[in-house]
């Protein structure tokens, strides 16, 4: 059954699901976690402005560069 | 075969970006050079296959992702017969969380707010670019074959011949060092004069 996991450990499932490499109950179980826990709520939201800036980089043929 | 004048013209005012995505992807002005170089030679040895489907500048960028991604393979091909491929980074993080595995308190992610006016500052691309080039090179490897040249993980792992679980460790530390690098010399800055700036792009 689910279980509660530490930040550290949904911090790492947290990388692996923005790369669908989440199984469905761990997913479940980092929701449950996200719940309760801000940090790791801000943390994944960060995560995805990583990728956000990665796809709107500069040097990336689509983008403007200077 | 000599080129045409406008495909000449083309290719030069192509040069410069070309340079600057291979200068990100292999953090090596020479290896990234020598990239560019063969790719414009490659367009040109390749006219004839150039349907014009896709824009010039989409073919050419094509050619030369092939040509990082031969680069990076023939460099870690060099250095897995040595050593595992992970180790060149040492940092596993456990510093930012308690015995319990939490995060500590000041150490905790805060919210980075809307992104998109960040991401329409020059003053932000200077420092993220300083943040990837602070990652190991074997992470920084694995994160711009993901973010960047739109590998998925599978594809990685066998590219670099690695275990899943070793890609998704090595993914997780670049995301774990990036965003702590933002949220140091960025994000957590937030109060001083250059964040409000007017975008510059």
């Amino acid at each position: 059954m689910t279980f509660m996991i530490s930040c550290t450990q949904a911090t790492q499932l947290v990388s692996r699901a923005l790369d669908a490499q989440a199984a469905f109950s761990e997913r479940l179980t980092l929701g449950l976690h996200l719940l309760a826990c801000q940090g790791c709520r801000n943390y994944r939201r960060q995560l995805r402005i990583l990728r956000l800036a990665a796809r709107a980089h500069p040097a990336r043929p689509d983008n403007e560069a200077s | 075969m000599s080129p045409s004048p406008e495909i000449s013209q083309a290719l030069n005012a192509l040069r410069p970006k070309l340079l600057r995505f291979a200068t990100l992807q292999l953090r090596d002005a020479s290896a990234a050079e020598d990239a560019v170089q063969e790719t414009l030679l490659a367009a040109l040895q390749n006219q004839q296959t150039f349907r014009g489907e896709a824009s010039l500048k989409t073919w050419l960028f094509s050619i030369l992702r092939n040509k990082i991604v031969d680069i990076i393979r023939q460099r870690s091909r060099e250095t897995t017969l040595d050593e595992p491929f992970v180790d060149d980074d040492q940092d596993d993080f456990s510093a930012l969380f308690d015995e319990q595995g939490h995060w500590n308190r000041e150490d905790r992610p805060s919210s980075w707010g809307n992104p998109q006016q960040t991401l329409e500052n020059n003053h932000f691309w200077t420092i993220f670019d300083i943040c990837l080039s602070n990652l190991p090179e074997k992470t920084s490897r694995v994160f711009m074959m993901r973010e960047f040249l739109g590998f998925d993980t599978d594809e990685i792992c066998k590219e670099l011949k690695i275990s899943s679980s070793n890609c998704w460790v090595i993914l997780h530390r670049a995301r774990m060092g990036l965003r702590l690098c933002l949220q140091d010399r960025w994000f957590g800055t937030i109060d001083t004069p250059s964040h409000s700036s007017v975008p510059t792009r």
